[in-house]
Formats: C-alpha cells, structure tokens, sequence
C-alpha cells in the first residue's frame, strides 16, 4: 500500500515521464528574492532524482550539495504540519506531497506562493491569513464548557453522523494552498479566504458549538463570503481533502435560511473523577 | 494591541510587498479545471452583457426620435460585423443565464454534496459531475444558440 502511494501523485494519478523511467535529472528553478523592491530572480540546478523523489527532497539535496543559503520553510515532510507550501509549476502545491515525476517535466520551476508577502526565497508571511482564521473564532464556544475549577469531568456527547458533519474540514492544515489559488484574494485583502471562510462553517456545523459566527464582519459583510464566485479552486489544490468551496457554499446556504441551519447542540455529560487515578 | 498590529498588517507600505496576483488572477481561467473556466467566463458574459445593455438601451430609446432615426440605429446591426456582434449577444447571453440559474443553486448550498470521510485521493465533493455538467450543458446552449443566429442572421434561415 505505502508503495502505491509512492508511485501516485496528488491527484491520484499514476506518475508517469515522458522521458519513461530513463529520466533521472531534472533542472530545478528556484526564486530566490533579491534585495527588498526589487524583482527576484531564478537560479537553476540540475539534480538526480529517484522514482520517490519528491519536490522536497530536490530541495533538499540542493541546500545538501549545492547551494546551502536556498530559503525554504518544512517540517513533517509528509503533509501534515502545511509548512512547505509553495507555486510548483505555476500552481500552488505541498513540496513534501508532489512527487517530482507526477509533473511530467524535465524543468520544475519553485516560487513562494502568491497572495502570501514573500520573506525570502520560497517563504512566506501567514500573518494576514492566519489572522483571518482567527477572526472566525476557530475554537468551540459554549456556556456550558467548564474548563477551569472543574470538580468534575466533563464532555460532550456527540455521534458518528454529527461527528461527519463538520470533520472534512477538521482536516485543515493551514497550508495555504487554497488561499494562494484564490482568485478573490487575489485582488482582495480583506476577503477571509476559503480556509477561514471554510473553518467557520466547521465550528457552525459542531453540534458541541452553541456560539453563533454568521454576523461576524469577516463573513457577512461587503469583503465576507458573498465575494466568493465558486471557481473551485481552493478545493482543486487543497491537499487533504478539505473542499473549502463546499464548506462556503452550506455556510452560505445556511446563512441565508436556505438549508437546514437548526442543530441540536450536544449534551455535556459529567464524569465523576477517580481519586485514585487523578 | 491586537488591532493596532493588524491595522500595521494592511497598511500601504505593506500593500505593496504582498505578492498578491491581482488581476492576473481573474484573467487567467487556465489550469484549475472547469470551475475556473465556468467562473471567468461568468464574469467576461456579464461584463460584456452590460455594455451591451447600455448600447441597448442608447438603441431603442431612439424610437423616441420617430421611426426614422430608429430604422437608421437598426442599420447598424445589418452589417457583417452587425451580425456578428449580435451572435455573441446570443452566445454570452445563454451561457451567462444558463450557468447563473446553475450558480444560484450551487452558491446556496444546493447540488455540492454532503460533507463526509475524505478519501485518498481526496478528490473535492464540490466539483462534481453535476457542476461539470451544468458547465458543459450552458456551454453546448450557447454554441447552438449561435449556430442557430447564424443561420438566421447570414442564411435567412
Ligand atoms: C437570466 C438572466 C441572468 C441570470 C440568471 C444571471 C445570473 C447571474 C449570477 C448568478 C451571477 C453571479 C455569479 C457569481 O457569483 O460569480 C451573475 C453575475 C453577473 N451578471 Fe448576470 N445574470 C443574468 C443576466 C445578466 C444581464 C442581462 C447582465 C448585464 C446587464 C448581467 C451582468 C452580470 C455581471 C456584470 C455579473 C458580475 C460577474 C462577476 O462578478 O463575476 N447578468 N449573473
Ligand atoms: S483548506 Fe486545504 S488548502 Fe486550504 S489551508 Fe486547509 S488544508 Fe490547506
Ligand atoms: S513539510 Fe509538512 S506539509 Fe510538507
């Protein structure tokens, strides 16, 4: 199973080459930022690569060999911590998560993702972006939650079919793929963005979440979601999964008592806490 | 606090570091799938609708200068290229309605699916068969809809 995954690329595609399984170089070209103001510029390298090389690991096998000041930001290396995100190809895409033969090229260009204010090289500023997904209130707000001086354990009783209802989104990242594929965000600084815009419909869709977010300025407002046109492609690049145009499109639904917006929110059941193990 | 260093976020000297696409962004439909295309073209229909809209309506309120200044505007349309200015009124007209009435069901939550387990490979709910065709059936429309001016306007048909 895991060589399976080894051999298909992010779209579930099987990688294939045009050069077949004789290519084992490819030229990358890497934007490396200048001084502020002006324009970057590309640096090229030719690398050898393997069947499971992905974008990461030419990354860094350059930094390893041939030019170590290359500016790059990753952790997990497995699409998990959303930190390698960056313009493959022209497109937005996780470095760890494309495979270098899924794209079919003998050139692979690497650019800090658009929309992002770049800091060096191929990385960028969440700032903007993570304030918008703080602006949405990412957490469960509820009267009943009693976190502090608690006697007692408590938790919420929720189902499998309540659970499905807002767990696609729970998958986010924050890579910022999707932002950077946004056509809107493209042109509007204040418009949230589709994983802000998609976290907000997750923690309206939680039946533990008693909080209301539908007149929150950064949804319903000039700059909110209705500047969303569903082209799509936030949920198109998005890597896990997510569909935040999905989750904008119920959100707005909702918002506008078009579909079914009532839940039944969760009951808290308490626990009486084991002196012996507490 | 808070405020104070999110106003520092957006303010101009940073504006012009932010690497947004800008405009690039709406005007290159390609390379994110029909979606894309479909939004993009949305917006050129309308855009394009609208001036014709206002050249409509400078057109017919001609009729209020007598039928002969309405029959000289008419003119106009009667040439080649008449025609075929009026053929993409009636292709980006059926595109534009026929993929609106689409996009009114989909941007309210209607015919994107439901939220469930994604699976490898996590291909999106929302770009559905239903939404590619509902792309496809406005585009087909609108070339036959031209066809049909066409042969109309040039044949008499
Ligand atoms: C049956 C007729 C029509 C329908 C069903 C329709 C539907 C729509 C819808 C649903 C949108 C929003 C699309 C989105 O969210 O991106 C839209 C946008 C637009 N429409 Fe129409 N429309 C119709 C006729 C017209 C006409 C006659 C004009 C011109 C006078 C026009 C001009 C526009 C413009 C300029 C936009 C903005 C495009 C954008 O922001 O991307 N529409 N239309
Ligand atoms: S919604 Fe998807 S693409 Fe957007 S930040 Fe989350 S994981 Fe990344
Ligand atoms: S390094 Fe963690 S997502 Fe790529």
């Amino acid at each position: 199973m895991i060589r399976r995954i080894h051999m298909l690329g992010t779209n579930g595609k099987r990688a294939k080459s045009k050069s077949g399984p004789g290519m084992n170089s490819v030229t990358m070209r890497i934007y490396r930022s200048t001084e502020e103001g002006n324009k970057g510029r590309f640096d090229s390298f030719d690398i050898p690569i393997q069947r499971w090389t992905t974008v990461l690991d030419a990354l860094l096998y350059i930094k390893a060999y041939k030019d170590s000041s290359i500016g790059i930001r990753y952790s997990c290396r497995m699409a998990s911590c959303g930190s390698c995100g960056m313009k493959i190809n022209g497109k937005p895409r996780l470095a760890c998560y494309t495979n270098v033969l899924e794209l079919d090229s003998s050139e692979i260009s690497c650019e800090p993702m658009s929309n992002f204010p770049v800091l060096r090289d191929l990385v960028t500023d969440f700032s903007q972006f993570l304030n918008h997904h703080r602006n949405m209130k990412p957490y469960i707000i509820n009267p009943e939650i009693d976190l502090r001086d608690n006697p007692q354990l408590s938790e919420f009783l929720q189902n499998p079919t309540d659970a499905d209802k807002f767990l696609q989104f729970s998958y986010c990242i924050k890579c910022g793929l999707c932002y950077s594929a946004c056509p809107t965000v493209a042109t509007d600084t204040k418009f949230p963005g589709p994983q802000a815009l998609a976290q907000a419909y997750r923690y309206s869709a939680d039946t533990r979440d008693a909080g209301s977010r539908y007149g929150l300025t950064s949804i319903d407002s000039r700059h909110g979601l209705w500047r969303c046109h569903f082209s799509g492609s936030c949920s198109k690049v998005c890597p896990k999964g997510v569909d935040p145009a999905l989750g904008i499109q119920l959100l707005r639904g909702n918002i506008m008592s078009i579909t079914k917006r009532h839940k039944k929110i969760a009951e808290l059941k308490q626990h009486t806490r084991n002196p012996q193990t507490d | 606090m808070i405020g104070a260093r999110r106003k520092g976020l957006y303010s101009a000297s940073n504006e012009s570091r932010n690497n947004r696409e800008g405009l690039k962004g709406w005007l290159d439909p390609t390379g994110y799938g029909w979606e894309r295309i479909s939004y993009w073209l949305q917006r050129l229909t309308g855009l394009f609708l609208l001036v014709y809209f206002v050249g409509h309506v400078y057109e017919t309120s001609s009729l209020t200068g007598g039928i002969g200044s309405w029959n000289a505007m008419l003119k106009f349309t009667e040439t080649t290229w008449g025609h075929l200015f009026l053929i993409l009124v009636i292709g980006t007209s059926t595109y534009h309605s026929i993929n609106g009435i689409r996009l009114i069901f989909t941007e309210t939550g209607k015919g994107v699916g439901k939220p469930g387990r994604p699976e490898y490979p996590y291909d999106a709910l929302s770009l559905n068969y239903r939404q590619k065709s509902g792309i496809w059936i406005a585009l087909i429309l609108a070339v036959v809809a031209m066809a049909y001016g066409f042969n109309v306007l040039f044949t008499g048909g």
